[in-house]
């Protein structure tokens, strides 16, 4: 059974040139600056998807706009199992993903951004399935839809219980929009959510990689941790990929957050830029240290998204070479072809690492990617 | 007065023959025979004895095998009712399995191959008794050799990924001879080129380095010099890619190659838009192989046998598998002692119904053609990517705007972000009509795929008529969605659902394993 969460006010800010519809007095200037809600349209073409397919179906939603409207709109039997205030807040949706959850439904379509999937994120127990509608501004996250379409089709699929679709690990990021307005691109790795995908027929028969995403991130992990020495001093920076790695070593390392090991074991978990600034002055500097790192979210960040304890200040400390990137080699077929990009705050460091870098893929496995520093976004925050 | 006949549709109204038919072990009646083998005469019996008693007790059976029992006429209806629930190669436009090469295998050469000197060879006879087979394997290879340009080829593996590997075998062994086996541990490839390649490097010891396109989309160059080094053994990559994209720049790829000591391995299995035109060796590339089965029109089976060749240049020809075929004076001689050999990757003299085949495919077209056939190829690709192209949804992602060589694959994301109607659903539906696609595309790069490649063998009409039918299941997948999820609706079988197919838990591989998983406690012999 499907339930549905609608940010009434995602994409609000997008029109409106406000990087972001967080906050109600961001609201009420996108209002003012004529901009009107797209997410209860977008949260209709799914829905009439599914009613096409399964008149009969049950929706469990949110009161009003969060949802029940939408559903409603499209012909279905709407449960409303939460009923937020006359103007819905972040609150609202974390509160609406924990009520539906608790629910007979199995997957939460959420209609926002980035903002969304955070609170969403926040509602849903660890191991929910999930899938966003993109209806928001920012779109970091890796857990989105490419259209209402798409979400849609899957949907279907998984309401379709013979051939309800595998789950992956994906991340969901936050940027903090007061700081977007000033200029800076800063999100924080907020957590994961399982999102479901669909695959060919014949996709894995002949395939090169592995059948499951979670056997192809096994095979990354053992290859990078087979090029570890005993003696290096390792920064393991956020991501399932890398945690992967920190298993593969017999550690258990944070998922969010930055650890560093050392002789096989973490010696600072979940540490700040001043925590492994700090740590790394004690460091010898003939011990080798390098950072763990993986691709972040959807847009094929290397650094500065979501791990920016692994700042320019503890990157230039690493020495000319200081990144192990392990990455599955989905994942670098998801970029279609744009580059890795890093975005330290520091142009020089980010020129220093632009060119090719070599990602372990799987065991013995590596692929030669290009990395770039992100000069257009840079501008366009710079508005 | 002539009869009314009604004009026929723009698009056939097809469906698949339905028998219904029984698994072959359900058809079974005890007693039943195809054939009753006539009791040995008494002067042959007198003179072996008992044959079964001279086989050891722990090679005889101790009951007779659980085969079905059944007449020789029932056994053909029932092959012959299978044969047509399918869309096999020779009923339907055979354009949508990109990168196979599905061309026409002119009939005459199975016939041909049935001859009596062909089917009654046994591949231990006398030299002098099979000089007529030997001189077709040799003629072959010398055929294959001015393809290619190379030096000398082997016939030897019965398919693509043997013919690769062998390649890999043969440059491995090149480096141990000048003592850098050790040194050399890594293989570059791209990751448009079949994956065959990297696979075939692992299977043979190396680490596997893959290259992606650049922002035109053709193999990265700059990628290539970042990865090349004294640790390099070889590039081994498909060109014209999987996508159809001709690399410009493959002869720069092979000279980097060559200044730090690797060699270039070229994977040619699909040479369908290049015969005459480019040659491997031209290029500067050490290894290439081909396929018979897709350039050079020998069926691809159900799965094999295939035939692969392996072309090498002149440095290589000490590695080539054994044993080989030489020409001294009229005769043609089996060479077994080449201490450099690595030795025999197949049986004997390779899949020889094929290479005759192929033999007889070459002979028939000529070296003119052979490059009409390229060139015919070439023609109808960009012919059925204009039209498809045309069709509101479709896209041919990387090196947007510049034609293709022999196949394009091809994209709906377009469609699907519309619409929500998958690649797979959009072929499905084509079945509908009588064409269909594969979306077996490895790796999964391009999303939503699909992959034409028209060949030589197919008329402009039957191109229009592909394209038209994808043209109409793009109207219904805009107009009528559901009918496109739910197909097929003319076919043989329902729609099908691939979560069975996609968990190992539930694989039945045999009908016995079937009866035993599912049914168990009933018969599992059902025979």
């Amino acid at each position: 059974m499907i339930g549905l969460v609608v940010n009434p006010v995602a994409g609000l800010g997008g029109p409106a040139g406000l990087k972001g519809s967080d906050g109600s007095d961001v609201q009420l200037l996108a209002r003012e600056r004529g901009a009107v809600e797209r997410s209860d349209e977008r949260a209709q073409r799914v829905l009439s998807m599914i009613a096409r397919s399964y008149p009969d179906a049950v929706i469990m939603t949110a009161g009003g706009a969060m949802g029940e409207s939408a559903v409603r709109a499209a012909g279905l039997d709407a449960r409303v199992v939460y009923v937020p205030e006359t103007v819905t807040t972040a609150a609202d949706t974390t509160a609406a993903a924990a009520a539906i959850a608790a629910t007979e439904a199995d997957l939460l379509l959420f209609v926002g951004g980035d903002g969304t999937a955070r609170d969403v994120c926040s509602g849903l127990p660890a191991g929910f399935a999930a899938l966003g509608v993109p209806a928001g501004v920012k779109m970091y996250s890796s857990c989105f839809a490419v259209s209402p379409a798409a979400a849609g089709a899957m949907a279907l699929a998984w309401l379709d219980t013979r051939s309800r679709p595998p789950l992956r690990e994906r991340e969901v990021l936050d940027v903090v929009e007061e700081q977007l307005r000033v200029g800076r691109v800063d999100p924080r790795l907020f957590g994961t959510m399982m999102v479901p995908y669909l695959v060919g027929r014949t996709q894995a028969r002949k395939a090169a990689m592995p059948a499951s995403g979670h056997e192809a991130v096994v095979a990354a992990a053992r290859g990078l941790a087979a090029k570890l020495c005993t003696d290096g001093v390792y920064l393991l920076g956020p991501g399932s990929t890398v945690a992967e790695v920190a298993k593969q070593c017999g550690v258990v390392s944070t998922p969010l957050g930055v650890d560093v090991m050392r002789d096989g074991r973490i010696v600072i978990a979940d540490a700040s830029e001043h925590q492994l600034l700090d740590y790394l002055a004690t460091v010898s500097t003939d011990v080798p240290v390098k950072a763990i790192i993986t691709v972040i979210g959807g847009q094929g960040f290397l650094l500065g998204r979501g791990n920016q304890q692994i700042s320019a200040a503890v990157l230039r400390r690493l020495g000319p070479d200081p990144l192990l990137v392990v990455a599955t080699e989905s994942k670098l077929i998801e970029l279609a072809a744009r580059p890795l990009l890093v975005d330290t705050g520091d142009r020089v460091l980010d020129r220093e690492l632009t060119g090719y870098v070599k990602v372990v893929t799987g065991q013995s496995s590596t692929s030669i990617y290009s990395v770039e520093a992100p000069e257009n976004e840079g501008a366009q925050t710079c508005v | 007065m002539s009869l009314p006949i009604a004009p026929k549709p723009a698009l056939r109204r097809f469906h698949q023959a339905s028998w219904d038919e029984p698994i072959v072990f359900e058809l079974s009646t005890p007693g039943e025979r195809g054939v009753l083998v006539s009791p040995v005469e008494s002067g042959v019996r007198e003179a072996v004895g008992d044959v079964i008693a001279a086989l050891p007790a722990s090679l005889r059976r101790s009951a007779p095998p659980a085969l079905p029992e059944i007449g020789q006429m029932r056994v053909l209806k029932h092959y012959l009712r299978l044969s047509q629930e399918n869309l096999g190669a020779d009923l339907n436009v055979d354009v949508g399995q990109g990168t196979c090469t599905m061309k026409y295998s002119p009939k005459v050469n199975d016939a041909i191959i049935r001859t009596p000197q062909l089917v009654d060879l046994h591949p231990l006879q006398a030299e002098d008794s099979v000089q007529g087979a030997l001189e077709i394997i040799w003629r072959t290879e010398r055929m294959l050799a001015e393809i290619s340009g190379m030096s000398r080829v082997s016939l030897q593996t019965s398919g693509g990924s043997a013919a690769i590997w062998t390649n890999i075998s043969m440059i491995r062994a090149y480096h141990a001879s000048r003592g850098e086996a050790d040194q050399r541990d890594e293989v570059i490839t791209t990751i448009f080129s079949h994956p065959s390649n990297a696979a075939c490097a692992k299977a043979a010891g190396y680490k596997v380095i893959t290259i992606h396109p650049d922002a035109e989309g053709y193999p990265d160059l700059e990628a290539l010099r970042a990865a090349l080094g004294p640790h390099t053994a070889a590039i081994m990559v498909t060109n014209p890619e999987d996508t159809g994209i001709f690399n410009p720049h493959i002869r720069e790829w092979v000279d980097l190659a060559h200044s730090v000591g690797a060699l270039a391995s070229y994977d040619q299995a699909n040479a369908n838009g290049i015969l005459g035109i480019t040659r491997a060796r031209d290029a500067g590339f050490d290894t290439c192989h081909f396929n018979l089965h897709k350039t050079f029109s020998t069926p691809h089976a159900c799965g094999g046998p295939g035939a692969g060749a392996s072309a090498v240049s002149e440095a290589l020809e000490p590695f080539v598998p054994g044993p080989i075929i030489e020409r001294v004076g009229d005769r043609f001689v089996i060479v077994n002692d080449r201490p450099q050999a690595i030795g025999k990757v197949a049986p004997f003299f390779g899949v020889i119904p094929n290479i005759v085949r192929a033999y007889s495919w070459i002979m028939s077209m000529g070296a003119a053609g052979l490059r009409e056939v390229a060139e015919i190829a070439v023609l109808n690709n960009n012919y059925l990517m204009k039209r498809v192209l045309d069709i509101p949804g479709a896209s041919a992602p990387y090196a947007v705007g510049r034609r293709r060589i022999e196949q394009v694959r091809y994209s709906w994301q377009e469609l699907f972000e519309e619409t929500g109607i998958t690649s797979e659903e959009i072929g499905v539906r084509a079945s509908d009509y009588g064409m269909h696609y594969w979306t077996s595309h490895h790796p999964y790069v391009v999303p939503q795929p699909f992959t034409l490649e028209p060949t030589e063998s197919y008329s402009m009409k039957e191109l229009d008529e592909y394209a038209d039918v994808l043209a109409q299941v793009v109207r219904e997948a805009r107009e009528d969605p559901e009918l496109v999820r739910s197909a097929p609706h003319n076919q043989t079988v329902h729609h099908t659902h691939h979560d069975d197919l996609d968990d190992p838990e539930r694989w039945a591989i045999t009908w016995r394993a079937y009866r035993r998983k599912y049914f168990s406690g009933a018969s599992a012999s059902a025979s």
